[in-house]
């Protein structure tokens, strides 16, 4: 009570100074994301192209929606997209949990071991595309060499093939933010205190017993805020796969983002686009939802 | 040379301030980065000795060229005073006001379109198409073509190993069939110690690469987007077997005659095929022959020919006209640069420099078809170059064409025929959202 | 399976040895890539597409000269009949019978990406460490709502919001300029900073701002003179955070801009070199667009976790 007294008569009061330092945020964030988004939906329900200025832009209701649902090619491009995600987020839990498990042995050079193997994930993810492109080359490329130094395959494509190109973006992409899984998984084996091994071991738990009913449990959760993470941000993954495959060959990478992309900034199609967009949203929002719910339960566990 | 000097330390003075540099008395003409660009530079200095006005350049790389200078327009960016923008770019340049009609300008300054080649004007000028509202002067010929390995063709070894097989010489190819057969004949051949293959060809997905590639066969193989009497009309004209057989053709040209990882190559991808000695055949366009045949000064390595005919004779469309830009605030100038570049000796340096004009003075002199080897070869493809839509909605009827063809021909789904059907499917929806159909 | 189980302190030797070696391979393979990349840069044009790659090669400045120059081939006798070059880079671009035309654009689209990321860097921290105070200390209505609401905008795919932004900055005449990118990354990184510098602040003891207000500061005072300078590190970590963002960025930058504001990352994927993507060029541009942000990561390290996961996870 005392302090309040006294900043009252110096200053602002304590609700002016909140509402002062929040409201800019709020309302870049109103202007930048919120309106964008309503206008997004608003827009979705009409034959807008934005480069067809001076047209006359009718609202034509579901239409969009009908036509999006209703179209075998989007359904395709929810499939790859679909089984990008799986493959990414499996092999980047193994191998990131792997790795957790292993750099938590406290051994020397941990620290700067961690730091180099977080690099890959810092990077812009279109400039490892483009890159990519070149260790993929299949004339000059260091991974086909690397790859036929171990076993010959003979000549063959990573980008250019339909059957390996999907695989081409999943390595990409689990060698970029593996790191990523692993990090979260470390700070979650670190939380597990000591007490519960000695305890463990007090009741002639075995090592495996211990990992199963102590390290599993614990890490888990971890394991799981980490994919939300992943599965969000390879929902919208756009950048990485355009410079290196550009969709290709034919559609075969063709993730959902990137058909997005063209509808809206190649094809201008505005309105179509928007509600494509609205339906992506909508999705993503919808199991990132259902799935902190899970979470949670596992958590609450 | 110390102005070297003062160009890489200007260049980061520049770069720094790059939004306040342009001076009063300056325009920045945009156009794609390739060689025929550095010739125009060169070719510009004249403008500004005599008009003391500066023209800066903006040139974007052919795979974001169509992507960045659209978006641009579509952001009425205030960037380019003049723009050389692609042939199919016409029709929604002058529909969506994104370019200043010339006609009035054309009238007053006494320029004539009828002294630029007639396919010329009709390809890069007018629009509607074959109506005499002009929006844009011609620029910059072109057409899709070939260039071949002529030291390998002239071996005997490989012509007489070659004759056995298939009972005519190794030459200019008549036709696809021909064409084929030799790409067959070196792909994979180990000349000089190193494996050759046949022909880079071009695939690319990103933006209109596979299909300027494949309608160089369907052309050949007669195709027509429409029916002659009743426009918009595709079904049985754009998937009629001819197509169908073109089509099929251009996938066996890439399975057996393109080198590995050929999958995604465009015009730096074949020249740089070419280049380093990979394949005996390179599909690209006249603009780089110029470049390709500096280094081969007494021509002995490199011959080069107009697209081959198979059913008719035909070529894709390349080639650019230059447009005011609606949205600059110097048009003035602008439309002073187009009247410097219309005249005729300007348009002969043009030529000699490296660029491609349509100037019927240029192109009708008697020295022109010597001045060059592939000269005579650009006159017969501009006699019977066919484009793709110039539509406004040619992005929208482009992107199905690229994503289906290359579905096919690289990545092995489905049949000609199917995707044919796919790609008119979403014609008429583009058509019918326009208002066409 | 390998004594993964044990806690920490009890490893036996060998396995802590085994999984040093197995991390130290994982290491090495993941570098792999990256270490290309910065050789590739060192390449001459030639050594850059040999086969098999070369990982013994005469080093060449070529990559880097390419990088910061446009060059024209020139015919022989043009080039004897040019006075003896002045300069090691004139040299160089004369023996691949080529002349300097003039720089390139690569000086200015880093330009830009230092201009764009310093600019949204420094809004995105100052407002989000307002806002982050702001929660952190006072009773706030819905403040749960209004942090996973700030938190959600970060789950916009980007190419849903960008056409809506295209046609707002067309009409305000925001699109292609440095304004626009930097209030655009300024929003994009404000989720982050506003929750992460919450957690720096929530650590910082209430005690020190009530007790300087007693001695006569205000509010406003306190913050600024008390508060802040007690999460310098939390301050200086969330800036790197919102700086290799905006860095790194490519959707937006992409879509919304085309010459003028453009940034490095759209950029480089584009340096072709004459007849054929200049894979040297692009390993130098690379490498110089990667440095600071390897920098960045080793400064970074022990906030890395907090920073990637907006502090849902702390170390």
């Amino acid at each position: 009570m005392k302090n309040k007294i006294i900043h009252k008569a110096k200053g602002l009061s304590d609700r002016a100074v909140a509402w002062i330092f929040i409201t800019p945020t709020l309302l870049l964030l109103l202007a930048i994301n919120i309106y964008p988004l309503i206008y997004a939906i608003s827009m979705s329900f009409t034959n807008f192209y934005a480069n067809k200025l001076g047209r006359e832009i009718k609202w034509v209701g579901l239409k969009n929606y009908a036509k999006i649902l209703g179209k075998e090619a989007i359904w395709e491009r929810m499939q790859i997209t679909a089984s990008f995600m799986f493959w990414t987020l499996l092999l980047q839990a193994i191998i990131g949990l792997s790795l957790a498990l292993l750099l938590n042995k406290k051994f020397k050079g941990n620290e700067l071991l961690t730091t180099l193997i977080v690099l890959p994930m810092m990077l812009s993810p279109a400039v490892v595309g483009v890159f990519w492109t070149y260790l993929y080359n299949p004339q000059v490329g260091l991974f086909n060499y690397i790859v036929n130094f171990f076993y010959d395959f003979g000549s063959f494509d990573m980008i250019g093939s339909s059957t390996l190109a999907p695989w081409a973006i999943v390595i990409v992409d689990t060698w970029m933010w593996t790191p990523f899984t692993m990090l979260i998984c470390l700070a979650g084996l670190r939380s597990i205190p000591n007490y519960l091994y000695e305890a463990a071991e007090v009741d002639r738990a075995n090592r495996l017993q211990q990992f199963i009913y102590i390290t599993l449990p614990s890490v888990l959760p971890f394991l799981l805020l980490a994919l939300l993470f992943r599965g969000i941000e390879n929902f919208k993954m756009f950048d990485m796969v355009v410079e290196l495959t550009s969709g290709g060959p034919g559609s075969a990478t063709e993730l959902a983002s990137i058909q997005l992309k063209r509808e809206a900034f190649e094809k201008w199609k505005t309105g179509y686009s928007s509600a494509y967009a609205v339906i992506l949203f909508v999705t993503i929002f919808g199991f990132g939802n259902v799935y902190v719910k899970v979470m949670n339960k596992i958590k609450d566990r | 040379m110390r102005n070297k000097i003062a160009i890489l330390v200007s260049s980061i003075v520049f770069a720094l301030s790059s939004t306040q540099a342009v001076k009063s008395e300056s325009i920045t003409l945009g156009w794609a980065a390739w060689d025929p660009a550095n010739a125009l530079v060169e070719l510009s200095k004249d403008f500004t000795a005599q008009t003391g006005i500066e023209v800066n350049f903006e040139f974007v790389p052919w795979p974001n060229f169509a992507d960045r200078m659209l978006n641009e327009l579509n952001n009425k960016g205030k960037t380019f005073d003049l723009l050389i923008g692609d042939s199919q770019w016409i029709g929604g340049g002058a529909t969506y006001g994104h370019y200043v009609k010339l006609n009035d300008f054309f009238d007053k300054e006494g320029i004539s379109m009828n002294d630029f080649s007639d396919a010329t004007v009709y390809a890069y000028s007018t629009w509607p198409k074959g109506s005499e509202n002009y929006y844009a002067l011609p620029a910059m010929g072109d057409a899709l073509a070939w260039a071949y390995r002529k030291d390998w063709f002239d071996r005997p070894e490989l012509n007489s190993e070659f004759k056995a097989k298939h009972g005519y010489d190794l030459g200019v190819p008549e036709n696809w069939d021909q064409l084929y057969d030799m790409c067959t004949f070196f792909q994979g051949r180990e000349i000089d110690g190193q494996v050759r293959y046949g022909a880079a060809i071009n695939t690319e997905r990103g933006s209109e690469g596979i299909t300027m590639g494949v309608t160089a066969a369907m052309y050949a193989w007669g195709m027509q987007y429409e029916n002659p009497s009743k426009p918009y009309d595709m079904e049985g004209y754009f998937n009629a077997p001819n197509v169908v057989e073109a089509l099929e053709f251009y996938k066996k040209m890439y399975e057996d005659c393109a080198p590995p990882g050929h999958s995604d190559a465009y015009m730096v991808a074949n020249l740089d095929a070419y280049k380093s000695g990979q394949v005996a055949f390179q599909m690209n366009w006249y603009a780089f022959w110029p470049g390709v045949s500096k280094e081969d000064a007494d021509g002995r390595v490199t011959g080069f020919f107009a697209n081959p005919s198979q059913k008719v004779s035909a070529a894709t469309l390349g080639g650019q006209g230059i447009s005011v830009v609606n949205y600059s605030d110097k048009k003035d100038l602008a439309l002073q640069y187009i009247k410097w570049f219309a005249q005729p000796d300007v348009q002969q340096k043009w030529w000699d420099l490296g660029g491609y004009s349509c100037h019927k003075d240029v192109l009708g002199s008697p020295d022109f078809v010597n001045s060059a080897v592939y000269a005579q070869g650009f006159l017969d493809s501009m006699g019977i170059v066919k484009d793709f839509w110039q539509e406004p909605t040619f992005v929208e009827l482009m992107l199905p064409m690229q994503e289906h063809v290359h579905d096919y021909v690289v990545n092995g789904k489905g049949s000609a025929k199917e995707a044919l059907d796919k790609i008119i499917e979403e014609w008429v929806e583009v058509f019918e959202a326009d208002g066409k159909l | 399976m390998v004594d993964t189980s044990r806690s920490p302190t009890e490893s036996s030797g060998f396995s802590r040895k085994l999984a040093a070696l197995i991390i130290i391979i994982y290491a090495v393979v993941t570098l792999i890539p990256i270490t290309w990349i910065i050789l590739t840069g060192f390449k001459s044009v030639t050594s850059s597409i040999t086969y098999p790659p070369e990982v013994f090669f005469e080093p060449s400045l070529e990559g880097y000269v390419n990088l910061f120059t446009t060059r024209t081939r020139q015919s022989q006798e043009y080039l004897e009949a040019l006075p003896p070059p002045e300069t090691w880079y004139e040299e160089l671009v004369r023996s691949r019978e080529m002349v300097i035309a003039g720089p390139s654009k690569f000086f200015g689209r880093y330009a830009n990406s230092l201009i764009i990321g310093f600019g949204a860097t420094f809004l995105s921290v100052f407002l989000g460490a307002l806002a982050a105070y702001a929660f952190s200390r006072f009773k706030i209505p819905l403040k749960d709502d209004l942090m996973f609401f700030i938190l959600s905008t970060r789950m916009f795919p980007p190419i849903a919001v960008a056409v809506p932004i295209f046609i707002m900055y067309r009409k305000i005449g925001l699109g292609d300029t440095h304004l626009g990118m930097i209030i655009l990354y300024t929003v994009v990184n404000l989720s982050l900073a506003v929750w992460l510098l919450k957690g720096f602040m929530d650590e910082i003891p209430r005690e020190y701002e009530e007790a300087a207000m007693i001695d006569g500061y205000t509010r406003m005072g306190a913050f600024f003179k008390i508060v802040l300078p007690q999460a310098t590190t939390g301050i200086a970590a969330t800036a790197i955070f919102c700086m290799i963002f905006s860095w790194n960025e490519y959707a937006f930058a992409v879509l919304l801009t085309q010459f003028n504001a453009q940034t490095a990352p759209p950029f480089i994927p584009t340096i072709i070199g004459e007849g054929g993507q200049d894979w040297s060029a692009i390993g130098a541009g690379t490498t110089l667009f990667l440095i600071p942000v390897m920098i960045f990561t080793v400064v970074l390290r022990k906030h890395l976790l907090r920073g990637i996961t907006f502090g849902a996870v702390r170390k």
